[in-house]
């Protein structure tokens, strides 16, 4: 009799379980349907293709958001241009090459501690250093400089896994056939690593895409399509920024946060895409 | 008896203190395939891995004695060379993540390689070597990973003997697989031997006895018996000889 009821019981706090588990999946869940409607409902009804095209007028409170577009696809590009190749010989030098000791030790402890400050304080550093400092002024490349700074240890880390993941038994083959340690790492260790190093940077990108307060700081939030990267440009979240915050145009605040939200879903979808197809059917 | 390619001279290894091979002395025939057996943790495959000095990888390795390949001392080759020349077949097949093509041509590549004509050659000439042609030749651009483990172990033979070795080293390289690609393994050593000295390290004793011309028995860092695979099967000189292949032990 009294097994039963044990049993009984135990069956209940399971269901219990189950359902408290359930309901905070679904509030995740139902406050992520919430935003993304939200944002869509109010922005979409302002979202054309004249919107893509044309320019700001009135400081954004008219008008369209091309140059900001444009000014986000340089600020993307030329962080990923720097981050990636100094984040990649980094994170090999980490794990292939560095001897574990204090040196990696407080390497890593570094590397941690810069993902975990705040954008606002990288924005304080890019401001006083490359726009003041260094003289670049407010321009694309202080940002950019910036944010390669800011996203660094988010693709260090990322592809220190993905390099360490690879099975010692692909080093050792290609070792074993002759291979030097660096035709190794060239050709066997980074291509296969790189799905997990790409997963690194599109979320870099997707930290460059979403910052505002140390872009703010050090490309400006000048209106025009900057000729070069010397020249200052507003990013996508600079402008929502700018927008909301100044009360210029709430149509046109929504408006390009569907940009944002877009832009994010695509670069987020093309990079997944690309990665399975180009690493996992060939697996076929 | 033929002759010698690998000498070995009173060679000791530790790994920090643990002494893990013991004044191992043997010498290694020419186009033939010496089988090492022992149970687990006797050495043997420690003792291979001094072949190529893929030892030199691991960290508080210390190896002394005298070890001459073809007539020159192990540490007087370029290690990639050496390596070359010694070629290495792991436990489990580790062909890369790459087309069946790219991984045989990987080795002749690196090695500098670029001609397209020759490379194709290469590719036929070790996979057909390597008794896989027949099954993969249409589709080489496929990934390696997509064949079966049988298949795989047999490309990282192809892989191998792309770069011309001399010495095929095998650790243990069917103890991963199912029978029917372990006997295709067995059948290709047969072909193998005729043109590389085969080391192959084997818990399966059976196997040793089917494949092997010599046989060395090891037995916590030492070599107990060395000797030809027949007699040391039928008549071994050593009282735990006798005791690990009739199952005694091990």
């Amino acid at each position: 009799m009294n097994k039963i009821e044990n049993i009984n019981s135990a069956k209940i706090k399971e269901r219990m379980a189950f359902s408290v588990l359930w309901i905070f999946t679904i509030m995740t869940v139902i406050f992520l349907v919430l935003i993304i409607s939200h944002i869509i409902i109010k922005g979409l009804p302002h979202m054309s293709l004249s919107f893509l095209l044309e320019e700001p007028r009135k400081m954004g409170k008219a008008g369209g958001i091309f140059s900001v577009i444009i000014s986000t696809f340089y600020i993307i590009i030329l962080s990923v241009v720097f981050a990636a190749p100094i984040g990649i010989a980094a994170s090999v030098y980490l794990t292939e090459y560095a001897k574990e000791g204090p040196v990696l030790s407080i390497i890593r402890f570094g590397t941690e501690a810069l993902a975990g400050i705040p954008s606002i304080i990288y924005g304080l550093f890019g401001y006083s250093f490359f726009v003041v400092f260094l003289g670049l002024k407010y321009s694309i490349l202080s940002g950019a400089l910036t944010l390669t700074f800011m996203i660094l240890p988010t693709i260090i880390r990322t592809s220190e896994e993905a390099i360490k993941a690879v099975p010692k038994s692909y080093r050792e083959g290609s070792l074993a056939l002759g291979a030097t340690k660096l035709q190794t790492i060239r050709k066997i260790v980074i291509p296969s690593a790189m799905p997990g190093i790409l997963t690194g940077l599109i979320l870099g990108i997707g930290r460059v895409v979403g910052e505002s307060a140390a872009v703010l700081y050090t490309a400006g939030s000048s209106l025009g399509v900057p000729d070069s990267i010397f020249r200052p440009g507003r990013t996508l979240s600079v402008h929502l920024f700018t927008l909301a915050s100044e009360g210029l145009s709430m149509e046109n605040t929504y408006a390009t946060a569907v940009v944002l939200m877009a832009l994010i879903l695509i670069i987020n979808f093309t990079a997944n895409t690309l990665i399975r197809k180009i690493f996992i059917t060939r697996r076929r | 008896m033929g002759n010698a390619k690998i000498i070995v001279k009173d060679t000791n290894l530790y790994y920090g203190d643990y002494h893990a091979l013991k004044d191992i002395s043997i010498d290694i025939y020419e186009k033939a395939v010496t089988a090492l057996i022992g149970p687990s943790g006797c050495g043997k495959s420690t003792f291979l891995r001094c072949l190529n000095r893929m030892n030199d990888l691991i960290p508080n390795v210390k190896i002394m004695g005298e070890i001459q390949i073809a007539g020159v001392d192990l540490y007087e080759y370029d290690v990639i060379l050496l390596r070359k020349k010694v070629g290495m077949v792991f436990q489990k097949p580790n062909p890369f993540p790459m087309s069946i093509y790219e991984n045989v041509a990987y080795g002749p590549r690196i090695h500098g390689i670029k001609s397209k004509a020759v490379l194709d050659d290469i590719v036929e000439k070790s996979l057909r070597e390597a008794a896989l042609w027949d099954e993969v030749k249409d589709r080489l651009k496929y990934n390696a990973l997509g064949l079966s483990g049988g298949q795989q172990q047999r490309l990282c033979i192809a892989r191998t003997i792309a770069v011309e070795p001399e010495v095929l080293l095998m650790d243990e390289p069917t103890s991963a697989l199912d029978p029917a690609s372990t006997m295709k393994i067995e059948d290709l050593m047969e072909n193998l031997k005729k043109q590389y000295t085969v080391i192959i390290v084997t818990h399966n004793m059976q196997q040793a006895g089917r494949i092997s011309d010599y046989t060395a028995f090891f037995l916590n860092g030492e070599i107990i018996e060395y000797d030809r695979t027949e007699k040391l099967f039928y008549k071994p000189k050593d009282k735990r000889t006798e005791d690990y292949i009739t199952g005694r032990f091990g």
